[in-house]
């Protein structure tokens, strides 16, 4: 499997604006060095609560913008859950932050214009308008698809409104768009379409079923994953999950340099969260090629 | 004037005392990316198995306060692959290289060390003795000094005579001085410690054990009194045996902490998931403090908070001080 392209700097950054977007916070931070290698698809490790933190790990957020702005600047959108995500939602305007990125594998852009899917659910629309704008740039039509439990939670409503052909929202209690999932509006979306391929980011179960779908049309599907992360820079295999390589033999891949982007029939979804039995160098057997 | 930061593991000549710790730094290519690992004193390898690893399930690490619960559970390419690209790609880059191994029995560490023993670029090899030893029922090796030092008397006996042999110990045995004096008494050159203390977390919310593998090793901060205390108590009972100190090593003053208990090398783990500069940043602070308080090489302060209360620290009894 290919190694991260571009080489990854860190970066002590300094916040430039914060703001609330519905359900979400989204920091943009000055992070020169950052920008320049950006492709589609990236993520940055952010070190969280200041010096001599008690937090050890780096928090792994998508890139949802950059721009030139300022030597370049790069925006995420989090929810604040646990202590990390607290902390940075207490971050202010020319507060410093520690940044690592662009991190992992990017989106590959298709050679021809042809005509793309983009499926997000939750705060992972946030990663694809960066996605969006490089297909189109490319000539490519792209029409969207976006969900979350409730409206507040769809995160780029009206940007994918603006940049889409189509856009078709859904939402679980039905306050936007139609009330389901995006795996249930995506069939009738990629047939309306004619989609050539298709891109996602999201929940793992979201992924699970647009890869299920996109097979079923057959069509590539390209999702970012997401797994616990303690580094994001490939040195403690703690983001690892079982997916299928060009030989056909299962591997135990990092998530945050082999990733977070894979070909979505490649992941061995029902089988994150274990070591299948036909894994490389699974307990007991599995497949012992070397290497 | 500049510190003298040389140091020795055995005979072995290291510019500098800062390593990374075992599983802590995957191939090393991914570090090289921030910097050139030459400028570390040693990289040590991830725990290389015969076998490839796909190691333990996920999720496989929970932050705990300044800590971190992991249980990878040795993931690794295997020999074959390692000797094939990993270790190459280190020696072409003349980076010093430790390489741990894991086994699950004597033979299984003895055919290891034998792999290792024509291969070009070890600089020494660490034994990570913290790995179930199928022969008796899963017991870990490090808790007992019989089973640590008959696998230590096998690898050093098949190793290259100029390879140091380490023993890494585990601050899980009942008396890590015993395990220690065992693994010297079976030839260990030097000693590494500590590795990960046995922990677990509980996740609140989903009410379940944080991590797949239920039990985990802690490292971080956290850890970091445990491990200076086992640096010390091991330099007291066998001063002359050199001594890889780790555990919560974030800045140059917690290595210089390991390197007064006792500790001629010190190696940085978790840190770097934090900080991939952190080794080198080490290097730099812990020459900035040995300069600050009049050190002249880093050797003379190694176990100097040994001395008895009210002796004068070593080193300002140089000639250059000294009316002679
Ligand atoms: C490639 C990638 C991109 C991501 N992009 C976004 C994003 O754009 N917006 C967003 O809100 N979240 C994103 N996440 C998830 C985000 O990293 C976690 O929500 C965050 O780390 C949780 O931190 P915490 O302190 O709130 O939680 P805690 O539970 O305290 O975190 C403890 C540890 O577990 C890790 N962890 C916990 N949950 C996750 C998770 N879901 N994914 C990865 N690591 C986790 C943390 O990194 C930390 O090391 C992304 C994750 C990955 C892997
Ligand atoms: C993710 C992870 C993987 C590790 N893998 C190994 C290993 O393969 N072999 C080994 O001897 N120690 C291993 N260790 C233990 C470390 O080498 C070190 O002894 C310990 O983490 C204490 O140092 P630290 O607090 O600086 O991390 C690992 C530790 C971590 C956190
Ligand atoms: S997050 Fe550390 S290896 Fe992927």
């Amino acid at each position: 499997m290919s190694k991260t392209p571009v080489t990854p700097v860190q970066v002590t950054g300094t916040v430039l604006t914060t703001r609330r977007v519905d359900a979400y916070h989204a920091l943009t931070v000055v992070a020169p060095g950052i920008v320049e290698r950006f492709r589609p698809g990236h993520f940055v490790g952010v070190a969280v609560g200041g010096p001599g933190t008690s937090m050890l790990t780096r928090r792994a957020f998508s890139v949802h913008d950059v721009k030139p702005d300022y030597g370049g600047t790069v925006e995420f959108v989090f929810t604040a859950g646990g202590p990390g995500t607290t902390w940075l939602a207490e971050r202010r305007a020319r507060d410093t932050l520690d940044l690592v990125g662009p991190l992992g594998r990017p989106f590959p852009l298709p050679r021809d214009p042809v005509t793309c899917v983009l499926v997000g659910g939750e705060y992972g629309s946030a990663m694809l308008f960066a996605v969006a704008d490089a297909l189109q740039r490319r000539g490519c039509r792209v029409d969207f698809v976006l969900g979350a439990a409730s409206a507040d939670r769809v995160f780029g409503a009206l940007r994918a409104r603006r940049m889409g052909e189509t856009t078709t929202l859904t939402t679980e209690d039905g306050s936007l768009g139609m009330r389901g999932r995006v795996t249930d509006v995506l069939p009738g979306v990629i047939a309306d379409v004619r989609a050539d391929a298709v891109y996602a980011c999201g929940p793992m179960e979201t992924l699970r079923g647009v890869t299920a779908v996109a097979v079923e049309f057959d069509i590539p599907v390209q999702v970012a994953v997401e797994e616990r992360m303690a580094c994001g820079i490939g040195v403690c295999m703690t983001c690892v999950l079982p997916v299928i390589g060009d030989d056909g033999v299962t591997r135990m891949v990092r998530a945050c340099v082999e990733g977070p982007v894979f070909r979505g029939e490649r992941v061995r979804f029902d089988d994150v969260g274990t070591i299948p039995f036909d894994a490389l160098g699974a307990p007991g057997g599995g497949t012992r090629h070397a290497g | 004037m500049p510190v003298d930061m040389r140091t020795y593991l055995g005979h072995v000549e290291l510019a500098n005392p800062i390593t990374t710790a075992a599983g802590c730094a995957a191939s090393g290519a991914e570090l090289a990316q921030f910097f050139d690992l030459g400028r570390l004193g040693a990289v040590t390898t991830r725990s290389i198995t015969m076998a490839p690893r796909a190691g333990r399930p996920t999720p496989r690490m929970a932050e705990t306060p300044s800590g971190l619960l992991s249980a990878v559970g040795l993931q690794g390419p295997g020999v074959d692959a390692f000797l094939a690209r990993e270790l190459p790609w280190l020696a072409q880059r003349n980076v010093r290289t430790v390489v741990s191994i894991g086994g699950g029995t004597v033979a299984e560490y003895t055919a290891l060390a034998r792999r290792l023993t024509d291969a070009p670029g070890v600089t020494a090899v660490e034994v990570n003795l913290s790995c179930p030893n199928i022969e008796d029922r899963g017991r870990v090796f490090a808790l007992d000094g019989a089973a640590s030092a008959e696998v230590v008397a096998s690898v050093r006996s098949v190793m290259r005579y100029d390879v140091p042999v380490v023993a890494k110990l585990s601050p899980d045995a009942l008396d890590v001085v015993a395990v220690a004096r065992a693994c010297v008494d079976g030839g260990a050159d030097a000693l590494s410690m500590i590795n990960n203390p046995l922990g677990m977390s509980v996740d609140t919310d989903a009410m379940r054990p944080a991590l797949a593998a239920v039990t985990g090793g802690l490292s971080g901060p956290a850890i970091r009194p445990l491990a200076v205390r086992c640096v010390w108590q091991v330099h007291a009972a066998l001063p002359g045996v050199p001594i890889i100190g780790m555990g919560g090593v974030l800045t140059g003053r917690d290595a210089f902490e390991f390197v007064l208990a006792g500790a001629c090398v010190v190696a940085v783990g978790t840190a770097l998931f934090h900080d991939p500069y952190a080794g080198l940043r080490v290097v730099r602070e812990l020459e900035e403090i040995l300069a600050a308080r009049g050190f002249h090489r880093l050797a003379d302060a190694v176990g100097l908070a040994h001395r008895p209360p009210g002796a004068t620290t070593r080193h300002r009894t140089d000639f250059e001080e000294s009316p002679l």
